[in-house]
């Protein structure tokens, strides 16, 4: 008789919605006030409105690197919206919508798109790293950041957000890893929207959930409807709380669906999903399912959804218009002078010879 | 004051940096209650408790991503890796990640962090722990790159890599740890990163070296000293990245010839990146090539050859009267 044991996954996406809006877990609807609930819908309209007009600039060549996030509106927002702003966000490319509200202004997001230095220059009341590139980069830092949080005795949350495909790398269960040993205030935050770039899930790992992966590191887990955003955000609070109370770290998979490419540098999904799957996604749509939820309460209308719209165009309009604007330029000078606190000798030399034109 | 090996001028200076500053942080594998496979830690977490000096789980991504982290939250953290051969795990913390946080921020954060790790070959150890990897950090726009050649500078340039605010590369090399002792102030005092320093002073040859090779190369001037009379000065480069080129130059345009020595393999490199700007800044006061003393092009070879494999004093003798009699 065999010995091995093969896991039995225990996970169930947490739920809140139904796909046309009924709730169908009441004893976990969040204590959430109406006004609340309505934000938590501005917010996915502006973001998909956003991403709308971010992929058609990007086509007319006026915005440079960029990363859609249509599809993924409840699984962002949500969990941002269960954080505050005291608390730590560390994101990824895709993750500029949460960048966003929690204080990053927009047309440096424009700048950072166009790969201008100011991009990267989060204000200082804005607590939160710039967007990482290098995929798990963020798991092993929130571990360091949510340990520094911890250290100064503060009540304060880290969150790394990151994608399917990072959790097939070692920084992701390094990050994890450390987090439990040291019980640090860190929320590991699995976006699985099913494709790194083209490689499907299927084919990333042989564990059926990536939930499962928090067990290995000792800390829990929970699986969610990444399209409903109200069980988003509860599992997000719950989270928050508990590393907020001091009990150490929490890993969150929220199963999402990214509806447009991977980047706009030249991905093209239908190589490698389907029209028929996208429809099958399009069908959960976040923004849809919380529409119908809000509406039935008599909280939402076509006319305020309007008025988000035009709004969100003139925001996106005058952010563009300032990063169009923006001054100083970039120079290598300037790129030359951010190596260091003080220029070492040999990098003056470099500037000087930048400055005179005689660059070899 | 007191006599000093390079492993307690380095312990020296972590507790001075720990009691004067309370955001140093000291952490890696084994640094706590063991003190370090060196002892290099050894007493510091009894002493500040382990919220200050503390182990971390064996991943050495891990511990460059947590020193990133600590840096953003304000604090400056002291990171050992074990050995040095165990870089490539936390080569993307170092190279993609604190290298590049004060650009990437637009200034807004920056990484107080010292990467601290024994190297450095001669010691007889399994592999992977003894290669010299210092030349991959020449290429890596953002970090400073020390390695002391003894207990003074040891304490003296680890106080200033600890207050510096970008990374810093701090390479101890194993051989020199408890080689020998030497007078060491009490107390505190820094050695500026950057700065070379010649400790053997001559008119006929310059060496341009650093780490273990310092002493190596001041062997075999005294070997030339006796038998031919020549003088050969010995620059002790003390920082690898950035290169202190002016005392170098100053040396050559004096001496008119150079050899520079290094443990590690031939190709790019300090060795190379030495000679070029020589060539660049000083050509025309050479009278001779400017020679390399360096180890093959091999990976580090195990124990059994490594005395042979690692330059010595009759080779940079050799290369000194080749460059002498050119």
């Amino acid at each position: 008789m065999g010995v091995l044991v093969q896991e039995r996954t225990p996970y169930e996406p947490v739920r809140i919605l139904e796909e046309d809006g009924t709730v169908v877990n009441p004893d976990l609807m969040p204590d959430l006030t109406d006004e609340q609930l309505r934000e938590l819908m501005r917010r996915m309209v502006f973001t998909r409105v956003w991403d709308q007009r971010a992929i058609a600039l990007n086509r007319q060549g006026r915005l440079g690197f960029y990363a859609p996030v249509a599809g993924q509106e409840a699984s962002m927002l949500g969990s941002h919206f269960a954080l505050t702003k005291d608390d730590f966000l560390l994101p990824s490319y895709r993750d500029i919508p949460q960048l966003v509200f929690h204080g990053f202004p927009l047309y440096q997001a424009f700048l950072y798109s166009r790969g201008h230095i100011h991009g990267g220059q989060i204000p200082p009341d804005v607590h939160a790293l710039m967007p990482q590139i290098i995929i798990a980069a963020q798991c092993t830092q929130l571990a360091g950041v949510a340990l520094g949080i911890k250290l100064r005795g503060e009540k304060r949350v880290a969150i790394a957000y990151f994608g399917d495909g990072a959790t097939s790398q070692g920084d992701f269960y390094e990050g994890m890893n450390f987090a439990g040993v040291y019980k640090v205030p860190a929320i590991f935050f699995a976006q699985n929207n099913r494709y790194a770039i083209s490689v499907p899930v299927t084919k990333q790992t042989a564990a059926r959930t990536l939930v499962q992966k928090s067990v290995a590191a000792g800390i829990p887990g929970v699986q969610v409807d990444g399209m409903d955003v109200l069980a988003v955000y509860r599992v997000t609070k719950e989270a928050a709380d508990r590393a907020r109370a001091g009990e150490g770290p929490v890993m969150i998979e929220s199963l999402t669906y990214r509806y447009g490419p991977h980047t706009m540098a030249g991905d093209d999904p239908t190589r490698y999903r389907t029209n028929e799957e996208l429809g099958e996604w399009e069908r959960q749509d976040p923004l849809i399912r919380f529409r119908a939820f809000l509406q039935a309460r008599g909280l939402w209308s076509e006319q305020e959804e309007e008025a988000v719209i035009e709004e969100t165009k003139q925001t996106i309009a005058d952010a563009l218009k300032k990063a169009d604007e923006y001054m100083p330029k970039q120079t290598v000078a300037d790129l030359i002078d951010v190596m260091f606190e003080e220029l070492p000798p040999h990098l003056a030399e470099q500037k000087a010879a930048f400055l005179s034109r005689e660059g070899r | 004051m007191a006599q000093m090996t390079m492993i307690q001028a380095i312990t020296d200076a972590l507790r001075i940096e720990l009691e004067r500053d309370p955001n140093v942080l000291v952490f890696g594998e084994d640094v706590g209650v063991n003190g370090g496979v060196f002892r290099a830690t050894a007493g510091l977490q009894e002493q500040f408790g382990e919220h200050r000096v503390f182990d971390t789980p064996l991943a050495e991504s891990g511990i460059g991503g947590l020193a990133v982290g600590l840096a953003v939250q304000g604090f400056r953290p002291v990171a050992e890796i074990q050995f040095f051969g165990f870089v490539f795990e936390a080569f993307d913390a170092i190279a993609s990640q604190a290298a590049r946080l004060r650009y990437r921020s637009g200034g807004r954060y920056h990484a107080p962090i010292v990467f601290r790790s024994p190297f450095g070959g001669g010691v007889k150890t399994p592999e992977l722990h003894a290669d010299s990897l210092e030349g991959l950090f020449l290429q890596t726009p953002g970090v400073k790159v020390v390695i002391p050649s003894n207990p003074y500078d040891a304490k003296g340039l680890l106080i200033s890599a600890i207050r510096d605010n970008d990374p810093v590369i701090f390479l101890e090399h194993m051989k020199l740890y408890r080689s020998f002792r030497e007078e060491v102030p009490e107390g505190e005092y820094t050695v500026p990163i950057g700065k070379a320093k010649v400790v053997r002073e001559g008119r006929h040859a310059t060496v341009v070296t650093y780490g273990a090779m310092v002493h190596t190369s001041l062997r075999a001037a005294e070997k030339l000293a006796e038998s031919r009379g020549a003088e050969v000065e010995v620059i002790d480069l003390r920082t690898v990245n950035p290169i202190d080129i002016e005392t170098v130059v100053e040396s050559v345009k004096k001496t008119n010839r150079a050899v520079v020595v290094q443990e590690a393999q031939r190709q790019a490199g300090v060795a190379a990146e030495v000679a070029a700007q020589i060539n660049e800044r000083a050509i025309l006061h050479l009278e001779a090539p400017v020679l390399r003393v360096t180890a093959p092009d091999t990976v580090y070879p195990f124990a059994a050859i490594e005395d042979e494999w690692l330059p010595d004093v009759e080779r940079v003798v050799r290369a000194l009267e080749e460059v002498l009699d050119f």
